[in-house]
């Protein structure tokens, strides 16, 4: 089949009845290795609009954080006429709701955290909706509760289990929202309908769940037209010009973000595929660069205003309001090539034209071999606005492929082909506190006997004085974290059944292969302190102090010991024996719906939240001070410099925490040398 | 034979080319007023062997590049010679750079087992960090507690036998800013001819918290950090900067 929107471009597999968009990119990108000096400044409409915006955020921050919120309308893909910022001058169109800046109602996660989030503002839901969700419409909320095991309760109320996602919106899950301006929503639809068809035999629940799925897919692909519709586009067919193909990606993305508020809604990996359509209306003199970077820079604006309704709580854990819109740029093609393209300039360049800002977070996949002149550029921005995250594309590519992106800040999947179920964290240093104290929480009464609350089944918790023998303490580590590990994939596997079955995200699946690849997260919280209390109890004597019920709440450290982060062997294998250990322990469980389990060691705000709720540990931290964030070594305890910080940090196997390891780590300028 | 050593930097980026391993030796002879590492002016610190150090130095022989390495500061690292000679000997025999930061002052012209001790360890050093506080040996003394007859002829030691030097110079508001002394300072780095390169380091006062700390007074208190035109000045002065030779 050939369509007007596909003309001048190279075949292949990715249209010969297929859906692969890797295919189109590797066939038809031109790889740019020269400078900036092509870019173009924003134009007079881009400026007026951006204006716009400011004056809108201006007004949000007067009114508290929340300008306008639905209150009666639940955000569908087609709930709400168009809105616009100015009609006339937007090249690129769509906004959640019908007005910009007005939070959409998706109660679909939890009614409760909805109309908490809409209370905490001053506004009231309508009594109807909330009538609606909580008689005739069960939430994802609601389901997870319905199932939820005592333990599972105890676990998370006494935080060893943090940052669930059972009231709101999992996210990370990032559609292929290429796919929608390649080949049209018609196109995806007839092939999601020969999938169904092929889905035949048996009908265990599994494969009753799948068709029911495929067809909530195409329920989604048909609404995302009409959407479409609402603002006077056709987006059934491919995009034949460079400003459909960016509106067509968009809306995409638009209909999952008024589908799902999700923790993280990133975007994936789009400047380059983008790159091949401005680069054939170049050639055909169909628009300027002015007009390229106009597209790119009206599709950022777009993406700096996407907001959702959630709860001051929420807000404080992850130190602002983020939606995450991650798009990963550049990086190098397993053939050699080097995927940075025009385009991929002219999306940092928004940092400019625009302004500095953190939405989207623009992220580069950094390659030793990266063209030196996109290195610099990147170098420049990052200096000017310290806005540009990056990440290893050479420690990613060999497992990942050259088509994955990042979603949230460091999880990495295929686009289109892999899935995501998002599982917050373990918090390993309250786990060792368990292991101590044989279950018992430091904090928490049980409410009917006053008594420290038993959350683990009884262990033998540590008996005597001191000091504390590493052999014991560790043996009793080893169960509590095989209990751990059973409870926390469990819990998840639960939340993410009740995520499927009442809050599928069935316009992002539309947007994936059908045989999807799904990726079990989970997380660790506290690795380092952790880690620096084991190498105490090894390497000094840290003598338990006990309450008057028992309970160890504090600990006298004699003598010193070796601490992570400072590139000395002694702390940094406890570090690496904890990962493979947790890990280990994480894959021996069943896992929902076949799903890879990994790991990851992120927190990058949640760690000062995390450290509230954990007591005193054996390295001599307080009660209630924040952990480190992700991997970093505790605060001040790197007293080796920064590389012999980082080392600790890089001995982690990344194969043991596929999802990410995050290090948080700022220098000054004058610390990266002199001028002169 | 073992060296005391205060502390490890990983990174250094401020001491010397490249990026840089940094060995802070403990002890020091001199008492500079501005001194921002007082920890390290009494004996103490922490015994390792050459090859420990040079073992930990080696783990980040990678981040050295072209031109990065080890250099050895303090306190001041000449104070233990024969452990650096040892030190640097290894460092060379693994390829790489050494660089000492010094103020001269162990090396004493008159007695030749001390110019014989500063020759071994020259052929073993790529470059001589020579800060030089003050040119008037009088202003030295005040400054510091000692003259700087033999930092003067530690540096025209080091010219003549052709070891790269930079000529360092903190420039404390009215103590070496004087722009008489600073001209005096430039003619005799005119007379070297091994220096690479001239820096001037704006003294700050990050290092009095350690005085309080350590019990000890603070006599610059109250001193500002240059002004910045101040600094240019005494960069234009010194001819701050590369030099060619």
């Amino acid at each position: 089949m050939q369509y007007k929107g596909w003309e001048g471009f190279v075949p292949g597999k990715w249209n010969n009845d297929e859906v692969d968009v890797r295919d189109f990119i590797q066939r038809n990108y031109t790889p740019y290795e020269g400078d900036a000096s092509f870019l173009a400044p924003a134009t007079e409409a881009t400026k007026k609009l951006w204006n716009i915006v400011l004056d809108l955020s201006k007004k949000e921050r007067e009114a508290g954080g929340v300008l306008d919120a639905d209150t009666k309308i639940v955000s569908t893909l087609t709930s709400h006429g168009p809105g616009y910022l100015d009609k006339d001058l937007e090249k690129i169109v769509g906004l959640q709701t019908d007005k910009p800046f007005k939070r959409a109602l998706q109660p679909f996660g939890g009614i409760r955290m909805s109309e908490e989030a809409l209370n905490m503002y001053g506004y009231t839901l309508d009594p109807q909706v909330k009538e609606i969700f909580t008689k005739y419409r069960k939430t994802h909320n609601d389901g997870v509760y319905d199932a939820y095991t005592p333990e599972m309760r105890a676990a998370r109320s006494a935080h060893i289990l943090t940052g669930l996602p059972d009231t709101y919106g999992r996210g990370r899950i990032v559609g292929d929202y290429r796919r929608v301006a390649l080949y049209g929503v018609d196109y995806l639809i007839r092939k999601k309908e020969q999938d169904k068809l092929a889905m035949n035999g048996v009908m265990t629940p599994d494969k009753v769940r799948d068709r029911e799925e495929l067809s909530e897919q195409i329920k989604a692909l048909k609404a995302l037209k009409e959407m479409a519709a609402l603002y006077g586009r056709d987006i059934s067919q491919p995009a034949a010009t460079a400003q459909e193909a960016v509106q067509a990606l968009y809306f995409g993305y638009l209909a999952a973000v008024k589908d799902q508020n999700g923790a993280a809604m990133s975007i994936g990996r789009n400047s380059t595929f983008l790159d091949i359509y401005i680069e054939r209306d170049l050639k055909n003199g169909v628009i300027t660069e002015s007009e390229a970077q106009e597209l790119i820079d009206q599709f950022v604006m777009k993406l700096r205003i996407v907001k959702f309704m959630r709860i001051k709580e929420y807000n404080e854990l992850f130190s602002g309001d983020p939606t995450w819109v991650t798009e990963s740029i550049g990086g190098m093609g397993v053939d050699g090539r080097t995927l940075v393209t025009k385009n991929s300039f002219r999306i940092l360049h928004t940092l400019d034209n625009l302004g500095p800002a953190p939405e989207p977070n623009l992220t580069v996949l950094w390659s030793k071999r990266l063209p030196v002149n996109f290195k610099r550029y990147c170098a420049e921005i990052s200096i000017r606005t310290s806005a540009i995250q990056y990440e290893s594309d050479d420690l990613m590519r060999p497992e990942m492929g050259d088509d994955y992106c990042i979603a949230c800040c460091v999880s990495c999947m295929r686009v289109g082909k892999d899935m995501q179920f998002f599982g917050a964290r373990a918090n390993l240093a309250k786990c060792l506190l368990y292991a101590i104290n044989g279950g018992k929480d430091e904090f928490m009464k049980d409410k009917k006997t006053g008594k420290p609350m038993q959350v683990s089944p009884e262990f033998a918790p540590v008996l005597g004085d001191g000091p504390l023998d590493y052999d014991e303490v560790l043996r009793k580590y080893r169960q509590m974290m095989k209990w751990l590990a059973e409870l926390y994939v469990n819990t998840l596997n639960l939340i993410h059944y009740m995520h499927d079955k009442y809050s599928y995200e069935a316009l992002e699946m539309a947007l994936h292969d059908t045989q999807v690849r799904r990726l079990f997260a989970t997380g660790i919280a506290g690795l380092s302190c952790a880690v620096d209390s084991l190498s105490a109890i090894k390497y000094a004597k840290v003598y338990p102090i006990r309450n008057e019920e028992g309970i160890v709440t504090d600990f006298r450290i004699e003598g010193d010991f070796p601490k992570y982060g400072n590139n000395d062997d002694r702390a940094d294998e406890i570090a690496v024996w904890l990962l493979k250990t947790f890990m280990t322990d994480i894959r021996s469980q069943y896992t929902y719906r076949e799903s890879v389990p990994t790991t990851s060691i992120l927190t990058i705000t949640s760690n000062v939240v995390y450290g509230k709720k954990t007591g005193n540990t054996p390295d001599g931290r307080r009660a209630g001070t924040p952990l480190a964030p992700g991997a970093n070594p505790m605060h001040g305890r790197d007293t080796n410099g920064a590389l012999a910080s980082l080392e600790s940090v890089a001995k982690l196997p990344y194969e043991y925490s596929r999802d990410g390891i995050s290090n948080t780590f700022s220098i000054t300028p004058g610390s990266l040398g002199k001028d002169d | 034979m073992e060296g005391y050593i205060h502390s490890f930097e990983s990174f250094g980026t401020v001491d010397g080319p490249g990026i840089r391993f940094v060995v802070f030796l403990q002890g020091c002879p001199l008492r500079c007023r501005y001194c921002h590492n007082p920890d390290t002016w009494l004996p103490g610190g922490t015994a390792y062997s050459a090859e420990q150090v040079c073992e930990r130095a080696l783990k980040y022989k990678s981040y050295f590049g072209d031109n990065g390495g080890v250099t050895a500061s303090g306190g001041e690292p000449l104070l233990q010679t024969d452990f650096l000679i040892e030190l640097f000997t290894l460092l060379k025999a693994r390829g790489v750079h050494t660089a000492a930061d010094t103020s001269g002052w162990t090396f004493d012209p008159e007695d030749p087992a001390s110019v014989e001790k500063h020759r071994k360890l020259i052929g073993v050093t790529d470059l001589v960090l020579l800060d030089i506080k003050h040119i008037d040996t009088e202003a030295h003394r005040a400054l510091t507690g000692r003259g700087n007859e033999h930092t003067l002829a530690f540096a025209k030691f080091l010219s003549d036998n052709g070891i790269p030097m930079w000529i360092r110079h903190v420039l404390v508001p009215g103590i070496t800013d004087d722009d008489g002394a600073l001209k005096r300072l430039r003619a005799f780095i005119d007379t070297l001819s091994s220096v690479e390169k001239v820096e001037v380091l704006p003294y700050h006062t990050m290092g009095a918290v350690k005085y309080e700390k350590l019990g000890y007074e603070y006599s610059l208190k109250g001193v500002e950090p240059p002004a910045k035109e101040r600094v240019e000045n005494a960069k234009r002065i010194l001819g701050a900067g590369r030099r060619e030779n």
